[in-house]
């Protein structure tokens, strides 16, 4: 009893800033490990070969100009997403004729990849900057609207029913209750459908991209170029959680009220 | 309350049926009942008998399948604010300061910031909460809760107030301590009180009047005044009047209860 006790001490003294570091150096190891046996390095390029095919694309300035690219599309497509489905999931969330009618329509297309209908979207949208942005905008307009659906049904009737009582008009009740109470679910909407956008990026760039993160990776595959492969994909993974950090710090910001499930 | 025999609410022969799913369900059969001004009415009768249909009744909440409810004469169409609520799970809005839950209902009848700030100090003051103004519910405890909703219950200053079981969840010290709180309060501001309880000492400690309601379907049973004087204290919980009462009123309402599990 004592010694466990003590074990756990131990490993609660570590602040999370070292287990991360920790982490990181864990997994450049195992990296460096597989890139050193036979079969793994076919596919691992070593980390300083990353390291070196970072260095010159930062100073030929493509990189930056991938990033760039692909980091547009996601936002707008995000953006339209997040703008869209929000009226869409409380119109649904009250009135029952139109979530009769759509919702069968949003379970629908929920299941299909979207690489399933990215022929549909090429030949309606061509294959510019157009048709990748609503790749990712279906996508994340998806994920946002069954979210945020959910948190429109689950506003506690009981605080609707205080409002009235206190005076409160429809109008109110939407400002003050709905939309405060729906907060939470907005938020993990928004995690959620960002990282949809991500997952769904390399697909919408095979819609024939000249630029982005995706095509930078699918181009360094057919140069049997692992390096570049490896640092679209790091990239990719990178802008993956700094995103999601973005959404925690906004969730600590404006969801702090929340009660939490001990 | 001699000499004040103002008809404060009149509930005229109200009749709710639910219909749902498995047929038509009688919650009241034809409630007759004239609340004077400034009484305070207990509500006891087994669960299911229509205690809380009745009060969302007269709140507005719901409508009446014939009869009516009229306030000082006229007829009650909707919430209103001479009419307050205080709901058992206390239906505080979690993203809100307690400060800010109780100047809610003062906001939205348009009362500046200053102004209704000065006055949910005052009902904060009144339930002994004023250092918890910038606290989240959430930090509070059930009984602190209930005073907060109390409070911005009181804060829109309502003529009738109306209570379904709002001790209901509350340990039995915390319960004892707000039966004193509120048997205090309503001596100092005299309103009328429409209280519903499953807790008979409770009703008979708090009411000028209990009602006992019977189930299947819901109607009154039994109208008992309660000629204890006011202030009432716990002291008296142990006196032959009170305890004569209490256990007229559960023999009553056990009788009732049977009834429903036949
Ligand atoms: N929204 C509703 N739809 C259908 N039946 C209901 C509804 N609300 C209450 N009832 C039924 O009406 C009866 C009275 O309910 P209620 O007023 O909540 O009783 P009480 O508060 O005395 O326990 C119960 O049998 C309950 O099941
Ligand atoms: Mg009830």
């Amino acid at each position: 009893m004592e010694t466990r006790k003590k074990d756990k001490s131990f490993w609660m003294q570590i602040p999370d800033g070292a287990w991360m570091v920790l982490s990181l150096a864990a997994a450049v190891l195992l990296w460096i490990f597989i890139a050193s046996t036979e079969a793994g390095g076919v596919v691992f390029a070593e980390p300083w070969e990353v390291f070196a095919k970072l260095m010159d694309k930062v100073s030929d300035g493509t990189l930056w100009q991938h990033t760039y690219i692909s980091l547009f599309r996601v936002i707008a497509g995000f953006s339209l997403g997040f703008v869209i489905s929000i009226p869409i999931a409380f119109l649904m969330g009250w009135y029952a004729p139109f979530r009769n009618v759509v919702a069968p329509w949003v379970q629908f297309v929920r299941n299909i990849p979207p690489l399933a209908y990215i022929p549909l979207v090429i030949t309606g949208a061509g294959v510019g900057e157009k048709a990748k942005v609503i790749v990712i905008f279906i996508a994340s307009f998806l994920v946002l609207v069954v979210t945020i659906y959910q948190g429109v049904c689950n506003v506690d009737a009981t605080l609707i029913k205080a409002a009235r009582v206190l005076g409160a008009s429809d109008k109110d009740i939407f400002f003050k209750v709905v939309i405060p109470a729906s907060t939470p679910f907005i938020l993990v909407g928004a995690r959620l459908g960002l990282s949809a956008s991500l997952t769904t990026l390399v697909a919408a760039e095979l819609t024939g991209a000249s630029k982005g993160l995706g095509m930078m990776i699918q181009k360094a595959q057919g140069y049997y170029d692992m390096a570049t492969v490896l640092l679209g994909i790091l990239i990719i993974g990178i802008i993956g959680m700094l995103m999601e950090q973005l959404v925690k710090f906004l969730e600590r910001k404006l969801t702090g009220w929340q009660e939490t499930v001990q | 309350m001699a000499g004040n025999s103002a008809v404060k609410v009149k509930i005229d022969k109200v009749e709710k049926v639910y219909s749902g799913r498995h047929g038509e369900m009688v919650a009241l059969n034809g409630v007759s009942l004239d609340i004077m001004e400034n009484e305070f009415i207990c509500v006891v009768g087994p669960s299911g008998c229509g205690k809380s249909t009745l009060l969302n009744v007269i709140a507005g909440l719901l409508e009446p399948t014939s009869g009516a409810v009229y306030v000082d004469g006229k007829e009650v169409r909707g919430p209103g604010p001479e009419r307050g609520v205080v709901f058992q799970q206390y239906a505080l809005f979690p993203w809100l300061t307690v400060l800010k839950n109780v100047q809610f209902g003062l906001k939205l009848k348009g009362v500046s910031e200053a102004q209704s700030k000065e006055t949910a100090m005052k009902y904060l003051k009144m339930v002994d909460l004023e250092q918890f103004a910038d606290s989240y519910p959430k930090e509070l405890s059930g009984g602190m809760k209930q005073r907060v909703a109390i409070a911005r219950a009181y804060a829109v200053n309502p003529q009738v107030l109306l209570m379904d079981e709002p001790f209901g969840a509350l340990d039995a010290q915390t319960r004892t301590q707000l039966q004193s709180e509120l048997i205090k309060t309503w001596q100092e501001q005299k309103k009328t009180c429409f209280f519903i309880t499953h807790d008979v000492e409770e009703a008979v400690i708090l009411a000028t009047k209990v009602i006992i309601m019977s189930a299947r379907p819901g109607r009154i049973k039994k109208i008992v005044d309660i000629n204890l004087p006011y202030p009432r204290t716990q002291e008296m919980k142990m006196e032959m009047p009170f305890l004569d009462l209490k256990s007229y009123i559960w023999g009553e309402v056990y009788q009732e209860y049977l009834e429903v599990r036949k």
